[in-house]
């Protein structure tokens, strides 16, 4: 009985969630490039998004920046917070204190004081300019915090001498922590990176201004026509790509299902 | 010492890319550019913010602290709607579907569409003429109209910053000790004393990351009250954002950031002080089962 | 095992795409224009013709570019700034002059639009595209409103007869235009009493308006969201194409006419690539196609001609000698600014 009412929740709150894609999706089959106006079902906007070289590139710029600041930023974090839950009490809160400030802080202030810092390197280096590899270090400093808040509150719940005894017991630090600790704090850092990636891909102010030239992504794209109007290309982009991931979804889940389903043969 | 290993490389990265940007706003809070070009020292824009538009303005109707404390409010509204909404998603994904990974890749699909985009779709959905009240008036209820107010903006942002909430709360409670829960019950505790003695303390630290997630972004936010609160709405994210593209104020923009960091802090020091209370000293989180 | 292979292949993935793009020693043009301003389809027909391959970014405000430029390290070849951040921009001495003996097509921009008053002798800049500010009204809507309504001043945006149907547009400069043209004041006063006495009256207007936007004006007003609007002629040109009630005027008092200009910013590397391609936008032919796709007025006159008819004589697309006469070109206002900033503020923050 619980299930149900649970059920019917989680289906309202997924409904409440997927309302303006399916708005967007509708849109994007729409022949006017007004969102107030109806003028018939048509492909153009499809057919505009494939004879359009600048939105492939900054797809694969978000999907590639995405994944690359996701990983890394997952490592660094996880690492981070198996090393600070091992700090004092005193160390350990500054440490957090100094890791949440920048979820703290306005984008805007993010964004224009890395571009800052970036640009004091490179004059002190005397080479290089901003670009896709500064964009990439941007995205990974933003993400860090998060999978570090993700992963934390799954440590504050081991126990603290775990990692001890497995030294103990004749394990190196990295094996410590691959073979006893990450299988217990699994969940925090899959959540982790997952927020990671979405936070990457959604992500405008940062990277407009920690970008060069010539590098742009997505959200570049679409916010810099926020003034002169969005072209609604960018609805049916959208609505391929959230199709792409629903078809990549149900494969894994029904794989998942079979594999469940052939475990549970076996035991039997 | 070898265990502490891990947390050097961090150390490092943290003064690289976290305290060194924040360095560099907290100079501009506390400098100004002089009229022959050079950087003098001062907390002009710092007192910027706290000052009266005529001797004796009350504090709390100054211009800046009007905006921040209505800031403050509607982050204070954004995240306890996603705490109501999300703990008991939270809750029901870890303990009914927690074998379905993928049911919680449903909920943060939405947002890997473009933010513009989505916020553009719910003006659509929430207009006058838009498809709420076309839905509504199918079914023969009478239409509400709700953008440009408080309401739409609080749900733009619960709607973007809900998983956030989930996410956090959702891993602690899922390899939550099911044994401790029938412990509990062995020893008589029903459903609800279950839940308030048991779970909930226990989830206290995702409930305070998730807190965390959603209350910064939401203090910060400018473009959901520029579209969907009509700029009925100016947000400390808003004066921010003007200072740094429009004015070309860095140094006011920073000095505003700056206060708005020690504000979080000072309400941080806080929270640690309520998370502390039901914990022994440095016992695991289930030190709370008493 | 697999998972290593996986994040190796991610690593190689990165490293080739950040290398890639990287200085290969061609013909190339970095450009970084507004967002969707342009038909991008011509981009490709320009290397074809020049064999200049062309690296575009977009922006979506002059002080997003402006700060890239500056603090950003800048790189790029051709920029498209408004009026008044041209004028900031010779001010500050970031813009290099461009050699019009490259550019053949400037004879096709219109007299009309040269020499103005940001760049008096066209030294630094060649005029893309301009619009004016006014007023854009649902016919039918205005009639139930208020029988008989003329719509030809700013005042009707305070008419309390269109309490909550009235959009402003969501930009310090621009807002204050109507309220400073009324009071009959200059919309680049560096006077705080006019200032503040504009802003008194944006105050006052609060309770009347449905919200301030931005480019979401156009779709709200498409779907007879409001009776009145404050826009851009461009977004006027939109929107009558869909909603066939809706009609645009400039208000008696005057306006703001703007100009997007090119412009080559100082530390340029290949300025002549940057010319060649000012030329090519200056074609009529090309800015034609320009024209159509982004709904804004052209500066080029041979490209006016070629235009279908019924927008040559349409008075949104193609106003009067009178109207730009009767209307003033934003100027930076300088150290102002702080003060036009914090009125602003004081409008927002007011509650309706």
């Amino acid at each position: 009985m619980i299930k149900r009412i649970y059920q019917v929740y989680i289906g309202v709150m997924l409904l409440f969630l997927y309302a303006p894609i399916m708005v967007m999706m509708a849109l994007s089959f729409n022949e006017s490039p007004s969102r107030s106006y109806w003028g018939g079902f048509s492909l153009r906007w499809y057919r505009g998004l494939f004879a359009d070289p600048h939105i492939a590139q900054a797809l694969t710029n978000t999907l590639t920046i995405a994944l690359l600041s996701a990983l890394i930023a997952t490592v660094i974090g996880t690492i981070a917070a198996v090393g600070i839950n091992q700090l004092g009490r005193r160390t350990k809160s500054i440490v957090i204190g100094i890791t949440n400030l920048p979820v703290f802080n306005p984008e805007i202030v993010t964004g224009v004081s890395l571009m800052l810092l970036f640009m004091f390197a490179i004059r002190v280096a005397g080479m290089g300019r901003l670009g896709y590899t500064t964009l990439l270090l941007a995205h990974i400093s933003f993400n860090v915090p998060y999978v570090i808040l993700s992963v934390m509150p799954r440590l504050r719940g081991l126990d603290g001498n775990l990692f001890e005894a497995a030294m103990d017991l004749g394990a190196t630090p990295m094996q410590a922590l691959a073979k006893v600790i990450l299988p217990q704090i699994r969940p925090g850092i899959i959540t982790g990176a997952l927020l990671a990636f979405t936070l990457s891909v959604d992500d405008f102010i940062v990277s407009f201004f920690t970008t060069g030239v010539g590098v742009s992504n997505l959200s570049i794209l679409i916010f810099s026509m926020a003034r002169r109007g969005v072209n609604p290309r960018i609805n049916a982009l959208s609505t391929l790509i959230f199709l792409t991931v629903m078809v990549l979804l149900y494969l894994i889940s029904r794989r998942d299902t079979r594999k469940e389903r052939s475990m549970y043969d076996e035991e039997n | 010492m070898l265990k502490r290993i891990f947390v050097y490389p961090y150390i490092l990265w943290m003064f690289l890319f976290i305290a060194a940007p924040l360095l560099i706003v907290l100079w501009f809070a506390i400098t100004d550019t002089g009229a022959d070009g050079q950087t003098v020292f001062t907390f002009y824009h710092v007192a910027r913010f706290f000052r009266p538009a005529f001797a004796g303005e009350p504090f709390f109707q100054r211009l800046y602290i009007v905006v921040l404390t209505r800031s403050i409010w509607i982050a204070v509204l954004t995240t306890m709607v996603c705490f109501v909404l999300g703990y008991p998603l939270a809750y029901a994904l870890a303990k009914f579907f927690g074998h379905r990974s993928i049911l919680l890749f449903l909920f943060l699909v939405p947002l890997w569409m473009n933010f513009l985009l989505r916020t553009y779709a719910w003006m659509t959905i929430l207009e006058q003429n838009g498809v709420l009240n076309a839905l509504l008036s199918l079914v023969g209820l009478p239409t509400i109209d709700i953008l440009f107010t408080d309401t739409a903006v609080v749900l733009g942002m619960v709607y973007n910053f809900l998983p956030f909430m989930v996410f956090p709360i959702y891993s602690v409670l899922k390899d939550m000790d099911n044994s401790v829960i029938e412990a509990a019950q062995d020893l008589g505790a029903n459903r609800v004393q279950v839940f308030f003695r048991v779970v909930l303390p226990m989830s206290v630290p995702g409930i305070i990351s998730g807190l965390t997630m959603v209350f910064m972004p939401s203090v910060t936010s400018f473009i959901i009250p520029n579209l969907l609160g009509g700029g009925q709405f100016i947000l400390v994210g808003n004066l921010i954002e003007q200072q740094f593209m429009r004015v070309g104020d860095w140094h006011f923009g920073s000095a505003m950031s700056a206060i708005l960091i020690a504000l979080i802090l000072l309400m941080m020091g806080f929270i640690k002080l309520i998370d502390r209370q039901p914990r022994n000293k440095d016992g695991p989180a289930e030190g709370v089962l008493y | 095992m697999k998972k290593i292979k996986f994040v190796g292949l991610l690593l190689g993935l990165g490293i080739v795409l950040a290398l890639t793009g990287c200085n290969r020693n061609e013909n190339i043009i970095r450009v970084f224009n507004w967002g969707n301003y342009l038909d991008e389809s011509i981009l490709a027909e320009f290397t074809a013709q020049t064999g200049i391959r062309v690296s575009y970014s977009t922006y979506a405000t002059n002080e997003e570019m402006h700060t890239r430029l500056t603090a950003g390290g800048g790189g790029f070849d051709l920029v498209f700034p408004t009026d008044y951040m041209v004028e900031r921009m010779i001010r500050e001495d970031l813009l290099l002059p461009i050699n019009l003996e490259n550019i053949p097509n400037i004879r096709y921009i219109d007299q009309r639009f040269r020499g103005l008053e940001f760049d008096p002798h066209n030294v630094y800049s060649v005029p893309y595209k301009w619009g004016t500010l006014g007023i854009l009204y649902n016919t039918a809507m205005v009639e139930a409103l208020a029988p008989g309504m003329v719509v030809d001043s700013w005042n009707i945006l305070w008419d309390a007869r269109f309490g909550g149907s009235i959009f402003m547009y969501y930009s310090m400069r621009d807002a204050f235009v109507a309220p400073l043209k009324l009071l009959g004041y200059s919309i680049n006063t560096t006077n705080p009493d006019e200032l503040f006495a504009a802003r008194d009256l944006l105050i006052a207007q609060r309770p009347l308006i449905r919200a301030y936007l931005g480019d979401p004006i156009k779709h709200s007003m498409i779907g007879n969201e409001a009776a009145l609007a404050m826009v851009f002629s461009g977004c006027a040109m939109f929107t009558m194409e869909f909603n066939s009630d809706l009609n645009f005027i400039v208000p008696r008092e005057g306006t703001n006419v703007w100009f997007d200009n090119m412009v080559i910013p100082r530390g340029a590397r290949n300025q002549a690539g940057a010319e060649a391609f000012i030329n090519f936008l200056s074609d009529p032919e090309i800015a034609l196609r320009n024209t159509l796709y982004t709904g804004f007025s052209t500066t080029n006159w041979a490209t006016f001609a070629l235009l279908p008819e019924e927008i040559r004589n349409n008075p949104v697309y193609w106003p009067s000698d009178e109207v730009i006469d009767n209307s003033e070109t934003q100027v930076h206002v300088g150290e102002f600014t702080a003060t036009w900033e914090r009125a602003w503020i004081e409008v927002l923050a007011a509650r309706p």
